[in-house]
């Protein structure tokens, strides 16, 4: 058999497909989160009341625009929330926004993606301009349910219709990288949140909230089968170093050095690149991490870090891979 | 729907004689199309919309706000072209094409048919789209038109003309291959019924003419498409093409000139290309020898280009052929260069820069139509019988201070073709744009873009001016099985 070497992939390109798969997945844990909050809401008690803003700051804070949120809308309220993190233009986190920039990255890739893919992407965004604002509070958590349902189908079309070439990992790299992100932001602003409440450990609402949490990142159930009971360490261990939970960060952070290890060609347990090294160093401090001794020197402070390294580690999969001066390499 | 009602006066149809018999190639499509129940052609119709939207088969309008998709308006009722026909259309383009390939390497080397005066020297050398950058250029093959769209029109008495030539950056051909899936959904029986030629092959047949024209070094060589990027109207053509050969589409971004070969930045560094199918024009391409201020070109392109180092289809400096003064003396080419008498006519055209068609025009504008010699796509366009006394005046002082910018034509009578307007079917103005490739040898897509004016009584039928498309189909020369089509094949086409 001869072995016909592969196209090489342009930068340019590189660089669509991974904001398109993160802009998706993106998308997708937004619409998670805003559901899972609806139904939240509805289980709040008479003596949540007034917990009932910090339901919903909670949710801006997860997307890490808290400050252009109090700038615009002033107090975190149901209806002003959703139309932040949902259909307003102006945020380029919104799930409008994400959508259309995932869309205008796939449309300048479409011949490296394939044409399922595009059309499912495309679908996603007619769902969104059809929409525009004009979801009625009833169809809300059936519209969230489409969205998120619109990107697992884009993510399952991607699995079997694209090649596992170098562009489709590139785009498991993107969307591990900001699963593993979502994550930790969910964990960081929950955690914080309910953990001041000493008078709510054991009560229902406590487990409400804690239950919560899972199923923000569609956790709720595996965590049953895997623990049983709702305890607030281990949901931490579950979602930080499960190896087998899908959105727990070190499953995702695994797929991710992965993904970079077939890009790049360099065998398992090395690095040719800076992107390399630092994922490899994040994957392995995860792999061998122990729950106790993160809550031990605090779990905000573990989590500020794992977001501060996967940054770097973005930063460095642009400088090796989507840029590339012509001085760089010496052509001839 | 019936087409009891159908007019057919004061136009040739495609589909129906004078008398309003439908004519013996249209007689199973009319029959499948009669037998449908109420509302089904509309829902179909509905269907095959959606479907496009789905698959975002959409354009950019310019002009328009920022980032206005839409999609390319398409009538489900076919148009047919008999073998017969077809075979005279076929000869008429090959011979064509191949006295404008001719014409072009001359006017870039001895420009013998200048030096014989068949062509004034003149003309050429004030065409806008004359490229001097690219005397003595030896592009592979001495082919300089690779891909050309030429657009033929049928006046009232059934006869073709070639109206314009697009031998720049003809777009459209996407539409083609689109518009023939839609409709094998849609009618699978007059498929069946009838001996239409497949158009599917075009893309193979492309890639197979890129790869022959690629420099010696490389065996196949490295072909990419190079794009404006996806603002462009023609986006969703660019990377559906590419996207069917398998190339990369490259934005001039991607490539990079160094020692006058080109490279496009890739993740594992530089990588050399051989062959650049371009969708941009001559005026972009290459900021060091065209326009200064282009953003979408590659700086030195034209360098390695000189060097043979890389191919470019279509050649830089073709489009002086599609100047509409040059346009005019083709038939003269055809003579000159082959010997022979065009078989695709020329619509009649007045040159403004002669006193005489000058002063005709200027008395005439109501008649006819009057072209800038160097604009495309419908702009820069009077339409004398539609026009304003206000609209007419401008362009007579257009013409008047830039007569060798301006040509005039008869308004032909375009030929019709049934189209869906509301509920029911009216006569719509169409022309064709068949496909030519030009490698190793000239082929020619047997079918072609039948654009539609969709308004009614409306001779434009660009994109841009709201015309839209229909499947166009080329009926082969063999007889179709016993009993689903028992006509007689149709008589050549009338001159």
């Amino acid at each position: 058999m001869t072995i016909v070497p592969a196209k090489p992939l342009l930068s340019r390109v590189a660089d669509s497909v991974y904001w398109m798969s993160r802009y998706i997945e993106r998308a997708e844990n937004v619409a998670r989160f805003m559901d899972v909050n609806l139904h939240l809401a509805l289980d709040s008690t008479a003596n949540a009341v007034t917990s009932y803003t910090s339901q919903w700051q909670p949710i801006v804070d997860t997307s890490g625009d808290r400050a252009v949120f109090l700038e615009r809308y002033g107090s975190a309220m149901r209806e002003n929330v959703i139309r932040f993190l949902a259909f307003d233009d102006h945020n380029p986190n919104s799930i409008c926004a994400c959508v259309r920039a995932a869309r205008e990255n796939a449309r300048s890739v479409r011949e490296t993606i394939s044409s399922e893919m595009w059309e499912q992407v495309n679908s996603l965004y007619l769902l969104l301009t059809g929409a525009a604002g004009n979801v009625s509070p009833d169809e809300l958590p059936a519209f969230f349910r489409s969205v998120r349902m619109g990107c697992h189908l884009f993510e399952g079309i991607t699995a079997a219709t694209m090649s596992h070439n170098e562009a489709w990992h590139f785009c498991r790299l993107a969307r591990c990288l900001e699963r593993a992100d979502k994550t930790t932001r969910i964990l960081d602003v929950k955690y914080y949140v309910l953990l001041p409440s000493i008078s709510d450990v054991g009560t229902p609402y406590d487990d409400i909230q804690w239950a919560a949490v899972l199923k923000s990142v569609s956790g709720f159930e595996m965590y049953r089968k895997r623990h049983g009971r709702i305890l607030p360490d281990t949901i931490v261990d579950f979602l930080l170093l499960d190896a087998e939970f899908p959105r727990a960060v070190r499953h995702s952070i695994g797929h991710a050095d992965q993904s970079l290890h077939a890009i790049t060609g360099t065998p398992a347990g090395g690095f040719g690149c800076p992107s390399e090294q630092r994922l490899g160093q994040l994957r392995s401090e995860l792999d061998f991490a122990d729950v106790n001794s993160i809550l031990l020197d605090g779990l905000h402070e573990f989590l500020d870090g794992l977001q501060t390294k996967m940054n770097t580690i973005d930063e460095c999969v642009q400088g090796d891979f989507f840029v590339h001066a012509p001085a760089m390499s010496a052509a001839g | 729907m019936q087409f009891a009602s159908y007019d057919t006066a004061g136009f040739y149809d495609e589909m129906f004689e004078a008398g309003g018999r439908p004519r013996t190639h249209a007689h199973l499509l009319l029959e499948t199309i009669e037998s449908l129940s109420d509302g089904q052609l509309l829902r179909y119709q509905h269907a095959a919309e959606q479907v496009l939207l789905q698959m975002g088969i959409t354009f950019n309008v310019y002009g328009d706000s920022a980032g206005a998709e839409r999609i390319f308006p398409f009538d489900l009722v076919p148009r047919i072209v008999p073998a017969a026909e077809w075979d005279r259309i076929e000869r008429g383009l090959r011979q064509r094409i191949h006295a404008l390939n001719l014409f072009i390497d001359d006017i870039y080397h001895q420009q013998k048919i200048l030096k014989d005066g068949a062509i004034p020297r003149e003309v050429i050398e004030s065409a806008a789209s004359y490229r001097p950058q690219c005397h003595g250029l030896n592009p592979p093959r001495g082919v300089w038109c690779h891909i050309t769209g030429t657009d033929l029109v049928r006046d009232r008495d059934g006869c073709y003309y070639v109206l314009e030539d697009n031998l720049r950056v003809p777009s459209g051909v996407s539409y083609v291959l689109e518009n023939r899936e839609v409709l094998k959904r849609i009618f699978p029986k007059v498929f069946e019924g009838l001996p239409v030629r497949p158009v599917n092959e075009y893309t193979s047949k492309l890639l197979e003419m890129l790869e022959s024209i690629a420099p010696s070094r490389s065996a196949g060589g490295h072909v990419v498409l190079l794009t404006p990027g996806i603002y462009n109207s023609a986006y969703f053509e660019h990377s559906f093409l590419a996207q069917q050969m398998g190339v990369q589409l490259v934005e001039g971004r991607d490539l990079v000139v160094s020692r006058k070969s080109v490279y496009m930045r890739t993740t594992k560094g530089l990588e050399r290309v051989d062959v650049i199918y371009r969708r941009i024009d001559d005026d972009f391409l290459d900021p060091e020898a065209f326009r200064k201020d282009s953003l979408l070109g590659v700086p030195g392109l034209m360098d390695a280009y000189r060097e043979g180092h890389v191919a470019l289809a279509n050649a830089p400096g073709n489009g002086v052929a599609d100047d509409k003064v040059i346009y005019a003396y083709v038939p003269d080419m055809i003579r000159y260069y082959e010997a022979e008498d065009p078989i695709l006519p020329n619509v009649p055209t007045y040159l403004c820069w002669r006193d005489g068609d000058r002063q005709y025009v200027l008395e005439n504008l109501e008649k006819l139509v009057v072209k800038s010699a160097n604009e495309s796509g419908g702009y820069g366009m009077l339409v004398g019988p539609h026009s304003t006394a206000a609209e007419r005046e401008e362009f007579a002082a257009r013409v008047k201070a830039q007569p060798r910018n301006y040509i005039a034509q008869p308004t032909l009578a375009l030929s019709r073709v049934p189209t869906i307007v509301g509920d029911h079917f009216e006569g719509r103005h169409v022309d064709l744009r068949p496909y030519v490739l030009y490698g190793k040898d000239i082929y020619v897509l047997p079918g072609g873009l039948t654009r539609v004016a969709m308004r009614k009584g409306s001779l434009v039928v660009n994109s841009s001016q709201g015309g839209g498309s229909k499947d166009t189909w080329v009926l082969a020369a063999q007889p179709t099985p016993a009993g689903t089509a028992p006509h007689p094949a149709p008589e050549g086409i009338q001159q």
